[in-house]
């Protein structure tokens, strides 16, 4: 097949999985897993051998798939879309297709598929696990062979509807050619991050969650739709290959606004910029991602790590020609983005559910790929974005692995007040989930910037490499204390979970969680460990040069002028090792021998709550609002003045009606017009009631006379 | 052949409007479908006249007689059937005595 | 006047004369005898026109079927309606009236048309008029339609006289 039409192909089988799951196989939990793994499995085959086609391709960024069709007529020429895969959307891609098929084959583990229906599972809720009687249940229970099981999810089949739909926005999104069908796929993203954070409608607190993420992203998004009004107002075009050409780029770059001063570009870059914050979580629209935790893991993992947060830096990436044209606003991404990883890695080091320590950690990862691109270090930027997906797609999977073979010991011991979620009450799990402990291990290993072994080692270190070489001290600093937390908030939350000894009678009896949750984490685990080998500098001491830094070719080779690497320095290297060794040791010696949460120094509360952001926003936009809608809309404006107005209208209305009915309706409409014509068809039946015999002859004749008359009629006056 | 177009033409006009008659006036239901019959040869005669008179060689004129012949068949057939349908029912074939059909 | 004038003479006094007397006659059996003697003429017509393949039918088909089931009818009704009552609608003049009106149209209409008193030329030779209307009723290119159609409705019509005509079972 053409590659251009697989290109076209890709986003439509997952798309065509939530139609069959929703319409037809609702019912059937097997065959709605089956649909949306196999369309999820036919994406990644079309996603793979479209990478390989596009690593056969010489000068691939100069000649890259492409295909469009007319799609909207706009005066005399069309607006057009289409597909596009250049080396940027090649690796993006590449890692989509994996995480989106390991996180599709890890959810059936996750909801317990073939576990029996809960006792008292209601949808909307989590499983509470069922009562079944066999061998394997405690002679010595009250209730001989009788014990609880997880039971299987009550919306099994919505789940993966849901994240079919959600798999059909990402890949739209990777090979849209045009700013337009992005939009298209980042708002159904959108739509299913909210739908998939609120799963568990039942709890009030997913509710409140799926409505933060769906109105903080709205805002990025409504800024993110005037920056591609204003570009096709400016340019006439959406498409990328159009806009990146040399007289677009000028002639935006010279266009002035009225706005602070910035170009055109600087100006559009920045209003896509701001969709990116509201999409990534970068300050200061972060404060939904750790709330999207409320979500079931793997939604964690897929929204909220591997792809959607992925798409903003992407999305970015994409814009990057345009966004570098402007210093100015280049210097705002680079500030957001080392503010948002200093400021997001100090959160999680006080957290102490295993999902949010992570979401932090991604808003601070992301936060370091902003960074990267707002010094320009692009292929650092792409390259990190997709070592991240990897290893944080591992790391919440795992997580949601521990998670699971705790909820395991909740369901043995029956004690439902122990969070399966707090670090605090699990310790020694390493034992008990062996798989899990290990590719955790690598994940937590690859996500601290582990030297030589890691692909996250790689990606950090050419980050801080480039700001190092091109001057950017603060950006250089920041992002290496942020490093240095990062790697001491990942051991800690290793020490807290595998080390020791467990701390709770549930943690004890934790267990492995079936091979669907734990062959993804392996497959994951294998890329987090060597996609990082494809990036290697090559004038890196000992290891570089023995693998051509493929990477840097490849996707470097997007952009029109060829980035040059970052010269080798020994001090960001030196760096970087440093702050992850230390990091870790750091994390280790600190949390080694803690018990519970009173003995661990650093719960400081402004670190605890967030440093008062959700506070500072209930404080400063949220009662307001709540207050404008109470005090002004509803009391003022609603009740006084629009229902006064409706009021007045109203009176008058039923005048009017009254007057109608009164000297029209009746005399008028309903004794002349209404009965009047009644009375007219009735007596007119009734006098003509006798020419209705019956006999057909009177019939035949009566039409044979008035054929004669008018035969006469008609030879008399026409003819 | 020395007889004129117009003496067929004139002879069914004659027999269908025998038809006709007999069709409005007669009282038995089957004596109504006799003058069917007349009015149908009426126009059969048309129509072959017609074809001999015009052009020989094309048979629409014959063709058209041959399928009024296989209609009228099915028009006795039925027709038939009903008055006899009709007879063991009410007892009658008398046109005038079938009014059902009326207010 | 020739021969053949004055065969066709006789025959129209024929079929005319029967034909009054198919509508006029007080006892059925004789109108159905009538009718008879009338489509005997039409098939001397026939014949008169060249057309023998039509005035077989005429005789076989009109004469021989539709006729005879005509008198079947008449006698399985016979009962009822007796040659003391009146056989005729108290509206024939109006239906005489009718009739005799269209009569004048018609023959007003013919006889102002132009060409009417043409007379036939002779049958071109090489063309014979049976063979030819049986190629023409089984050419895709003529008349195989209709005549299929005819033939459908001809089942019909045997399927519905049948299913109306039968005994009803209580």
């Amino acid at each position: 097949m053409a590659t251009e039409i697989l290109i076209w192909l890709l986003p439509l089988p997952p798309l065509l999985a939530f139609f069959l799951i929703v319409l037809f196989t609702n019912k059937n939990k097997a065959l709605s897993h089956s649909v949306a793994v196999g369309a999820a499995g036919l994406s990644w085959l079309g996603s793979m051998i479209v990478f390989v086609r596009a690593l056969g391709v010489e000068e691939f960024g100069k000649h890259a798939f492409e295909s469009v069709i007319n799609w909207l007529p706009t005066g005399e020429t069309w607006f057009q879309i289409g597909v596009r895969i250049d080396p940027l959307g090649a690796a993006t891609l590449f890692f989509v297709a994996w995480t989106v098929l390991m996180i599709f084959i890890y959810s059936i583990g996750y909801h317990n598929f073939g576990q029996p229906a809960g006792d008292h599972d209601r949808k909307g809720l989590p499983p509470h696990g069922a009562t079944v009687t066999d061998a394997h249940g405690h002679p010595n229970d009250p209730g001989a062979g009788k014990h609880t099981v997880p039971s299987v999810e009550p919306m099994y089949s919505r789940f993966f509807a849901f994240i079919g739909l959600f798999a059909f926005g990402m890949y739209t999104l990777v090979v849209s050619n045009n700013l337009l069908t992005l939009f298209v796929g980042w708002e159904i993203m959108g739509l299913c991050s909210y739908l998939l954070i609120g799963f568990w409608y039942g709890k009030p607190s997913a509710r409140n969650a799926a409505i933060k993420a769906f109105m903080t992203t709205r805002i990025g998004d409504v800024f993110m739709l005037l920056g591609i009004a204003f570009l096709y107002s400016a340019t006439g075009t959406l498409t990328f290959s159009e806009i990146f050409t040399e007289e677009t780029l000028h002639h935006l770059a010279t266009l002035s606004t009225p706005i602070l001063g910035l170009s055109g570009a600087g100006l559009i870059g920045l209003l896509l910029f701001i969709g990116t914050v509201g999409k990534s979580a970068q300050w200061p629209l972060h404060v939904w991602l750790p709330d999207a935790m409320e979500g079931p893991t793997p939604v964690s993992a897929m929204i909220h790590a591997a792809t959607m947060v992925s798409a903003g830096v992407y999305a970015v990436l994409r814009m990057f020609p345009l966004l570098s044209l402007d210093p100015a606003t280049m210097s705002i991404v680079a500030f957001i983005g080392a503010f948002t990883a200093l400021f997001a890695a100090t959160i999680a080091v006080a957290q102490n559910d295993i999902k949010r320590v992570l979401a932090y950690s991604t808003i601070s990862q992301l936060g370091y790929m902003i960074a990267a691109l707002g010094i320009g270090a692009y292929v650092a930027a792409a390259f990190h974005l997709i070592t991240h997906a990897f290893f944080k797609a591992l790391l919440f999977l795992g997580s949601g692995s521990v998670i699971h073979g705790m909820e395991h010991g909740v369901l043995h011991t029956g004690n439902h007040h122990v969070d399966p979620q707090d670090m605090f009450n699990m310790g020694g799990l390493r034992k008990k989930m062996p798989i899990t402990f290990w590719t955790f291990l690598i994940g937590g290993f690859a996500l601290s910037g582990f030297p030589a072994i890691t692909a996250g080692f790689w990606s950090k270190d050419e980050i801080l490499a480039d700001a190092f070489a091109h001057g950017h001290w603060a950006v250089f600093i920041t992002l290496a204390v942020a490093a240095f937390l990062t790697a001491f908030y990942t051991m800690r939350q290793i020490t807290l979970t595998f080390l020791g000894e467990p701390r709770t009678e549930e943690a004890k009896h934790a267990q492995e969680t079936p091979w669907t949750m734990t062959a993804p984490l392996v497959v994951l685990a294998f890329f987090a460990v060597t996609y990082g080998w494809v990036g290697i500098p090559e004038h890196f001491p000992l290891l570089g040069g023995l693998i051509p830094n493929w990477f840097h070719e490849f996707v470097g080779s997007t952009l029109a002028e060829h980035p040059e690497a970052a010269p080798f320095s020994i001090w960001p290297l030196l760096t970087s090792l440093g702050v992850a060794l230390g990091g870790l040791f750091f994390g280790w010696l600190a949390y080694r021998n803690v018990k519970s949460p009173a003995e661990d120094k650093l719960q400081l509360p402004v670190l605890k709550n967030k440093w008062y952001f959700d506070e500072a926003y209930d404080f400063l936009f949220v009662k307001p609002a709540y207050w404008m809608a109470e005090k002004f809309t509803y009391l003022f404006m609603d009740r006084q003045v629009i229902d006064g107005l409706l009021h007045a209208v109203a009176r008058f209305s039923l005048f009017l009606g009254h007057v109608f009915r009164n000297y029209f309706d009746k005399p008028v409409v309903n004794e002349l017009i209404g009965d009047g014509t009644a009375n007219l068809v009735k007596s007119s039946g009734k006098g003509l009631r006798f020419i209705q015999t019956g006999r057909v002859q009177y019939y035949m004749l009566a039409s044979m006379v008035l054929l004669v008359i008018f035969a006469v009629l008609y030879y008399f006056l026409l003819a | 052949m020395s007889i004129p177009l117009s003496w067929y033409l004139v002879l069914a006009a004659a027999l269908f409007s025998i038809g006709l008659y007999g069709v409005l006036v007669r009282k038995n239901a089957i004596a109504i479908l006799l003058g069917v019959e007349l009015m149908l040869n009426a126009v059969n005669i048309n129509l072959v006249a017609f074809w001999r008179y015009l052009d020989p060689a094309q048979m629409a004129g014959q063709a058209f007689a041959i399928i009024v012949f296989a209609v009228a068949a099915a028009e006795v057939a039925v027709g038939l059937a009903l008055i006899i349908a009709v007879y063991r029912r009410r007892k009658t074939v008398v046109a005038d005595e079938i009014d059902l059909m009326k207010w | 006047m020739t021969g053949a004038q004055i065969v066709f003479l006789v025959c129209a006094g024929l079929i005319l004369g029967s034909a009054v007397m198919v509508v006029t006659a007080r006892n059925l059996m004789h109108a159905a005898f009538w009718l008879i003697a009338a489509l005997f003429g039409v098939a001397v017509l026939y014949a008169l026109l060249e057309a023998g393949f039509m005035a077989v039918i005429q005789v076989v088909i009109y004469i021989g079927a539709i006729a005879i089931m005509f008198i079947f009818a008449d006698m399985l009704t016979r009962r009822e309606v007796r040659e003391s009552r009146a056989q005729i609608g108290r509206n024939w003049p109006l239906a005489a009236f009718a009739g005799l009106s269209i009569l004048t149209g018609l023959v007003a209409l013919i006889l102002g048309q132009p060409g009417v008193s043409r007379t036939a030329s002779a049958i071109p030779a090489g063309v014979d008029p049976v063979a030819a209307l049986g190629t023409a009723l089984v050419s895709p290119d003529a008349y195989v339609l209709p005549f299929e159609v005819a033939s459908v409705l001809l089942l019909a019509a045997l399927v519905g006289a049948v299913y109306i005509a039968g005994i009803v079972k209580k």
